[in-house]
């Protein structure tokens, strides 16, 4: 099993949680979270005072797939999040050892 | 001291009573958005304290030092004439009722001690604060206003700038505008910067409730001017109307600077500028004509959006800009009836470029220096005497913890319900520290 972790720009998130479901990916861990990479942050302005703010708002979704699915469900986020432009985050695909469904006790394929 | 009313103008000035006190809640939220999430509790609960304690104290003695009898030189009222109130009850008919007139101009010091609190944000111990609306009212608002607002009659002998001097002084540009700036200056100096102060990011936390804020102030001070008038007349409504221009021209003229300076208009400059507009036009709003109060707002506006740099450059920790809105603005609007009073205007005097001579602004002048001085020199006086005897500032780690919680044991947002786990009652026991 493979743990997909996707950070992309919030307003994409819509389009990604779509191209999931056409994947056939059943669920997900959303989370709005912060950082930067090379487009680094952004300026604000208060009564006069630039305040350099270095982390931009993100969206983080992770997904555990089989590792046969796993290759289909980073190019349908790496497709849905792309806008072409500095800024559009990253997607990381880590081994899983083990996965236990806390209703049934089902473990590891058989709860994915 | 007797001013003949109907009873519209006694409704009209129990109606703008209420329309300031509104103000405070508004200052609590103006200025409760502009400190960062950790200390808006405090915040607010300074302005509401104050709200609590300056209305106690002038019932008890502060009218009577502003509005009693003068003890000489038209420095000080008779402390002991209106104690309590206790000879303000009685029915006197066709007149505006004694306690009506003294709780309108009660309201008018909560606001001014309220507005003090911004300079000191995110670091100043409660108690001590409290102690400070009451002496602070006692020995500086008090003199000031009877200084300003206390007009002679047949039988009464008032304030020295109001009656010898013959400075105009409508609504409080100097009693509570520059008053209020000189004593956050001082607080300010006497307290030092925030931990972290021209480093660390201090963002306002809710730009939202800045603007609420805003509104509810502007909101409220058409009862502060137009109630000044202490009838409901023409010059009211004229006030009124200036009320309104200042406020709008005073926006306008911020955010150019804003969008020439820094690149945007920014809601937080509008938000500023609408009360740099009201703060200038509060003495000058019964001197000029709208088109007047139009030039007030925008040259208030203007400038009062420049000088808030000036605390990084000076390196004093003015939190909120008390000095930079309220001592500057209400240095603007003192200083500009000099120029622009109009005879057509309810006060009836031409200042300088109505042909009315130099004279006006010699007054204006002296005025605001008077109180500029006295404000300043006393209050670093109290600020420094409360901080040797009781401390006024928290210590670094409270600060740095905020002082919502050290202070008040409140956090004002829930945004993580994880971390609200087990809530349970339990009385805390006499002697027990709280954790």
């Amino acid at each position: 099993m493979k743990l997909v972790t996707a950070v992309i720009k919030p307003h994409k998130w819509e389009e990604v949680r779509v191209a999931l479901e056409g994947a056939g990916v059943t669920g997900m861990t959303v989370s709005e979270v912060s950082g930067y990479g090379r487009q680094k942050g952004h300026t604000e302005v208060y009564r006069g005072a630039e305040y350099d703010i270095s982390l931009v708002p993100k969206v983080r979704v992770e997904i555990v797939v089989d590792d046969a699915d796993a290759d289909e469900v980073v190019e349908a986020v790496v497709n849905a999040a792309r806008t072409g432009r500095i800024g559009d985050g990253k997607v990381w695909v880590a081994p899983v050892d083990s996965v236990v469904r806390v209703r049934t006790g089902d473990r590891d394929e058989s709860a994915v | 001291m007797a001013h003949a009313a109907n009873s519209g103008d006694v409704a009209w000035l129990l109606a703008a009573s209420a329309l300031v006190l509104l103000m405070a809640p508004g200052l609590a939220l103006f200025y409760g958005g502009m400190v960062r999430s950790k200390s808006v509790l405090n915040m607010i609960m300074m302005v509401f304290g104050a709200l609590a304690v300056v209305s106690i104290t002038w019932v008890v003695v502060g009218y009577s030092l502003a509005f009693g009898d003068d003890l000489g030189g038209g420095l000080l009222g008779d402390p002991g004439q209106h104690f309590m109130f206790q000879d303000m009850l009685d029915d006197v008919p066709g007149v505006l009722p004694d306690s009506l007139f003294a709780i309108f101009q009660g309201l008018f010091g909560v606001v001014t001690v309220g507005l003090i609190a911004g300079a000191i944000a995110d670091r100043t111990r409660f108690g001590t604060w409290l102690v400070f609306c009451a002496a602070w009212t006692i020995v500086v608002y008090a003199p000031v206003a009877h200084w300003a607002f206390d007009l002679s009659s047949a039988h009464h002998v008032g304030g020295w700038m109001a009656n010898r001097l013959g400075a105009l002084d409508f609504a409080g540009g100097t009693a509570v505008e520059i008053n209020s700036g000189a004593a956050g200056l001082a607080c300010a100096l006497v307290l030092g910067p925030r931990l972290g102060f021209g480093r660390e990011p201090m963002k306002p936390h809710n730009l939202t409730l800045v603007m609420l804020g805003a509104g509810l102030l502007w909101f409220g001070w058409f009862g502060f001017n137009a109630g000044s008038a202490l009838r409901a007349d023409t010059s009211a409504s004229v006030v009124f109307v200036n009320t309104l221009m200042a406020g709008c021209t005073g926006m306008l003229a911020w955010l150019l600077v804003e969008r020439v300076r820094d690149g945007h208009a920014t809601s937080f400059g509008g938000a500023s500028g609408v009360v740099a507009g009201l703060v200038a036009i509060t003495p000058s709003c019964g001197a000029v004509t709208p088109f007047g109060a139009m030039v007030i707002g925008a040259l208030a506006g203007a400038i009062c959006g420049i000088a808030v740099g000036m605390k990084y450059r000076f390196g004093y920790d003015d939190s909120l800009d008390v000095v930079g809105v309220h001592l500057v603005g209400g240095v603007v609007g003192v200083l500009a009836i000099g120029l622009l009073a109009s005879s057509a205007a309810p006060q009836g005097v031409d200042g300088l470029l109505y042909g009315g001579g130099p004279s006006q602004l010699v007054e204006q002048t002296v005025a605001a220096g008077a109180t500029l001085i006295y404000s300043f020199g006393v209050t670093t006086v109290i600020a420094l005497v409360l901080d040797r005897l009781i401390g006024f500032r928290v210590v670094e780690e409270h600060e740095m913890i905020g002082v919502d919680l050290v202070l008040h044991a409140e956090t004002a947002y829930d945004l993580h319900a994880a971390a609200g786990a087990r809530p349970h009652f339990r009385p805390t026991q006499p002697g027990e520290e709280m954790a």
